[in-house]
């Protein structure tokens, strides 16, 4: 049971029985051919790169997109922005076909509603910091004074003050992405995407990034639809996320989820080595509560038991657990702690 | 019982023989037969010598629909003869224009009686706008050999001819960009147009120049529109390939945010591609500028004045002096055009602080321009050595030069002749002798089953049709006088090239000196390099020859050492540890990987010894080139674009052949 799918959430964008096969007559191939396998798509002399794909991306959540490259991810997520036509499929976002919008809406879904960071910054490299951050604006029309100012108050959102008059060139691996990501964000998106944004980055870098995007993040709370093929990267962002092989998605689920009940072995190789700690939350363990004890510490029900685990260790007595209105829903114990910690989940 | 453990398969010897055998069977199958076609030479003469009862009379059927085109075409609302001469009146007005700035003045009235209303840009002001282009793209060295080029106009009395051309130049250098960027940008839009645009491009590229100044020649007139025109349209197909590489290039996901960002298709392209692939766009401008200088003096030919038509009347008349003069002139523009505008192209990227905008806005650059020329138009009146460079002040070293040619045939024309005449009759002519004796269905079996070799079925048919081409349009007796004298160039400028190229990626301060020597070659204008040769060696294929080695060095060079250089370093550490001296490195790692590339350069050198042997048909070559020029001289359309096409085939047939045995090497070696 987890405490996040208590509460119905809005969808925000969605896809169901997504398909994109690339080759010479996919149109027919799939016409004739309702769902086929994987080897039948390869016997027909075609790519399956996005299998039957359903995804739900609710509002204001992290959705990561975890898979090894070949997988099909990055292809989901072109076909979800409509980047690549797929093949065949439904897309809702905010509840209207996505597939049906002409040339000239899907150009005003992006410039309004849509923003995307890429892996290689994908900055234009004639224009300064700001020209970059304050492009997309430009490209609507926005009078030039407007949006430098809004691009000035974006560059220091993500901590680049005093860089707005440089070339992407002069700038750090880090620092470019900061001005991806600012610039994905100056026309407010509701839909985020981001397509494996820090793998490019040294690891040290990669890890302040997170942190960094997990910030912005608590301030935007934007819908965020998230690539990557880095397991740890996608179980520390992660709210909820799905992992991808061969085009298709095999399991969807919070990170904890998959590590308590991975669907398949492939899921169960990846998950093996997860400090599980870090993935679960004091909800896994709780036990009852005493009756007519009272507890002088509390803990929530939310928090990974990584982050609470020294606490409760050094304490002497037991610890009261409490969901998010404060209600009291149990206890936990040292010795689940420590089980917990040293790996016998 | 013992176990000997042999290595070999005992299949393994059979197998080795047969990959042999497979390998080569083919081969001596085809040589048997055409030795059997020798031992029945009498019976079948027709295979030897192409009868001439079998030519396709192509060229004048050329002749009579270019006649009829512009005789009796018409679009309806105009005819043919009408569009042509819309054209030629819409580009006089540019032409004009820059020719009273620069040259003439802006004047009223006509002819003789032409009075000048305002002057042209005085002399001093073009140079000082020239040298402060050249501060504000790079530094101050570049600035003083535009100084010097610019005053080397002056004083040695070119300024003139120079204006006439520069005019043209300015004009046509635009054009050209602005037409292969919207060909360029057309083909990468769709990609049907691409497919039709490419062997179109391919064939330009290879037909030789002269060919198409022939209908030219006839469309447009014998004046310096139809000049302009023409070197338009040769210096376009590179603007037009760099456009499409360029936008090719650019990253997938710099395309992707494009989109993302919502661009309309215009601000996609005008926003977003055009600025993302500049750099390869300069490179295309570059080269545009380039191929403009090198139509300098072809142009003239048809109708351009300036110092193109100073250098072609010198060479018709021999009077060396004068026509070196000029040369070195063209040569000088092209060499201060070719490293402002590459400086342009390679400018470092921009940094932040500093003004990344050169001829906007207000910066110091513009003004000191803007002030030195109203400076001069304001003095003009009263200073006239302001204006124009006073006669008296010029030097020439004309005499001089033909005092020098005088001695150098006094003093060593024997030595030169016994050279020159071993050469010729030990190894020119037994080799063309060689050629012509062959019998062309042998040539044409031969190119067909390496083609198949190489690439199939469908290469074999392409080059087997490219060759059989040259032999039924009956150019086969000149397009061996033209293989020959390829032929012992390339080998020449191989065996020359390859080792400079090789011995200079191993050694850091040769390469330098190399690289320089190199750049400069491959800016000279052709003619440069006939001018000399002609002055020593007088006309004829020896002459030839010699140009043609010297104008396609530069690629064979370049290109072994970048085969050297972008080996994998390292792979030479490998070898190097596994303990390789020099020598085993270079003949056991470094040329086997280097191969594929050396053999592009081959490739490049053939096709610049094509387009340069074509010229030298001034120079009293009796090959496709002349058969070109005769045409031209005629204003025989058909006569000139079947031979122009035949060399374009021999052109395209070495490129088919050659590539895809390089692009295949390099992936078999794993380097792409």
């Amino acid at each position: 049971m987890d405490i996040r799918d208590s509460a119905p959430k809005k969808v925000k964008l969605s896809c169901s029985n997504l398909w994109k096969l690339f080759g010479q007559g996919a149109d027919r191939f799939l016409s004739t051919n309702k769902n086929p396998s994987h080897q039948a798509v390869v016997d027909a002399g075609l790519i399956g790169a996005v299998r039957g794909v359903n995804i739900e991306i609710h509002e204001g959540e992290i959705f990561i997109i975890m898979g090894l490259s070949g997988s099909g991810k990055s292809t989901v997520v072109r076909c979800l922005s409509r980047l690549i036509e797929p093949t065949c499929g439904e897309i809702l976002f905010d509840g209207s076909n996505l597939l049906e919008a002409s040339a000239k809406e899907l150009i005003e879904i992006r410039r309004h509603k849509m923003g995307m960071v890429f892996q290689h910054f994908a900055l234009l490299p004639h224009l300064t910091v700001l020209g970059n951050v304050a492009f997309p604006l430009e490209i609507q029309g926005v009078d030039r004074k407007t949006r430098e100012q809004r691009a000035i108050e974006i560059i220091e959102l993500v901590g680049l003050e005093g860089r707005e008059a440089y070339y992407p060139r002069e700038l750090s691996g880090g620092q470019q992405q900061r001005v991806g990501i600012a610039r994905s964000l100056a026309v407010e998106p509701d839909i985020w995407f981001l397509d494996e944004p820090f793998s490019a980055l040294d690891p040290l870098i990669r890890r302040e990034m997170q942190d960094e995007f997990l910030r912005l993040q608590s301030v935007l709370k934007k819908s965020i639809a998230f690539i990557t093929h880095d397991f740890d990267e996608a179980i520390r962002l992660a709210d909820r996320m799905a992992i991808m092989k061969d085009g298709e998605v095999i399991q969807v689920g919070t990170p904890e989820d998959l590590v308590m009940r991975p669907a398949t072995e492939y899921v169960a190789e990846f998950t093996k080595d997860v400090p599980r700690a870090k993935v679960l939350t004091v909800m896994s363990i709780v036990h009852d509560a005493r009756e007519g004890h009272a507890y002088d510490n509390f803990v929530l029900a939310t928090d990974k038991i990584d982050a609470v685990a020294e606490r409760v260790l050094d304490a002497k007595h037991g610890f009261g657990v409490q969901d998010e209105s404060g209600r009291i829903i149990g206890e936990v114990n040292q010795e689940d702690v420590t089980r917990i910690l040293i790996g016998r989940g | 019982m013992t176990f000997t453990t042999s290595l070999r398969h005992p299949d393994e010897a059979d197998s080795a023989l047969g990959t042999w055998f497979k390998t080569y069977a083919p081969w001596l199958l085809l040589f048997s037969l055409v030795g059997l076609l020798y031992g029945i030479a009498e019976y079948i003469p027709w295979a030897f010598k192409y009868p001439r009862e079998w030519v396709i009379p192509l060229r004048f059927w050329i002749s009579d629909a270019v006649k009829w085109l512009y005789n009796d075409a018409t679009f309806g609302l105009f005819t043919f003869k009408e569009f042509t001469r819309g054209v030629s009146w819409v580009l006089e007005w540019p032409l004009t224009l820059a020719k009273s700035l620069l040259s003439t003045g802006f004047l009223q009235g006509q002819g003789s009686d032409a009075v000048v209303v305002w002057p042209r840009l005085a002399w001093v002001a073009l140079t000082a706008c020239a040298v402060v282009v050249a501060l504000a793209v790079a530094d101050i060295g570049l600035a003083l050999l535009v100084a010097a080029c610019f005053l080397y106009l002056a004083v040695f009395g070119q300024w003139e001819s120079a204006m006439v051309t520069s005019s043209s130049i300015v004009i046509a250098v635009p054009l050209g960009v602005a037409g292969g960027l919207a060909l360029g940008i057309a083909a990468h839009r769709h990609p049907i147009f691409e497919k039709i645009l490419t062997p179109v491009l391919d064939l330009m590229q290879t037909v030789p120049v002269f060919a198409y100044l022939v209908p030219i020649l006839v469309l447009f007139g014998f004046n310096p529109v139809a000049a302009m025109i023409a070197t338009i349209i040769y210096a376009m197909p590179p603007m037009v390939r760099n456009t499409m590489l360029a936008l090719h290039r650019v990253p997938a996901e710099i395309v992707d945010f494009g989109h993302m960002a919502g661009c309309s298709k215009r601000q996609m392209l005008w926003k977003v591609m055009v600025p993302s692939a500049r750099g390869g766009l300069m490179v295309g401008v570059n080269q545009v500028i380039m191929l403009s200088l090198n139509m300098v003096i072809i142009a003239s030919m048809i109708g351009a004045g300036g110092l193109g038509r100073d250098v072609l009347t010198a060479l018709r008349r021999l009077n060396f002096g004068a026509g070196l003069e000029a040369s070195i002139a063209i040569t000088l523009i092209a060499i201060a055009l070719d490293r402002v505008s590459h400086a342009f192209a390679h400018k470092p990227p921009p940094v932040h602080g500093k003004n990344a905008r050169i001829f906007l806005g207000s910066n110091p650059y513009l003004s000191i321009a803007l002030l030195t020329i109203a400076g001069t138009w304001a003095l003009g009146p009263v200073l006239p050595a302001i204006q124009t460079y006073p006669e008296n002040w010029q030097v020439t070293t004309g005499p001089m030069v033909n005092d020098l040619m005088q001695w150098l045939n006094v003093n060593f024309f024997d030595t030169i002749e016994a050279v020159k005449s071993w050469l010729l009759i030990n190894a020119m002519i037994p080799f063309k002798r060689f050629l012509l004796s062959l019998p062309w269905i042998a040539l044409v079996a031969v190119v067909a089953l390496s083609g198949y070799r190489l690439g199939g079925a469908k290469l074999a048919v392409l080059v087997s049709c490219l060759v059989t081409f040259i032999a039924v349009t009956g150019q086969w007796p000149k397009a061996m006088v033209t293989l020959y004298l390829v032929g012992i160039s390339v080998f020449i400028a191989s065996i020359i090239g390859i080792p400079i190229g090789i011995w200079s990626a191993r050694h850091e301060r040769a390469d330098r000196v190399v690289k320089v020597i190199i750049d400069t070659l491959q800016t000279l204008p052709a003619f440069a390099y006939l001018m000399p040769v002609v002055m020593l060696f007088r006309v004829g294929d020896f002459s030839a020859m010699l140009a043609v080695i010297a104008y396609s060095l530069a690629p064979a060079i370049r290109y072994s050492n970048l085969g050297i250089r972008q080996i994998d370093p390292a792979l030479i550490e490998a070898a190097t540890a596994a303990g390789c001296n020099r020598r085993q490195l270079l003949w056991k790692v470094q040329l086997p990987l280097a191969l594929p590339e050396i053999m592009l350069g081959v490739n490049q050198t053939i096709m610049l010894a094509l387009s340069m042997l074509v010229i030298t048909a001034l120079v009293g070559t009796r090959d496709l080139g002349q058969e070109v020029y005769i045409a031209l001289t005629k204003a025989d359309i058909g006569r000139g674009l079947v031979a122009g096409i035949c060399v374009a085939f021999i052109a395209m047939t070495a490129d088919r052949l050659i590539s895809p045995w390089s692009v295949r090497r390099k992936k078999l070696l794993g380097l792409e």
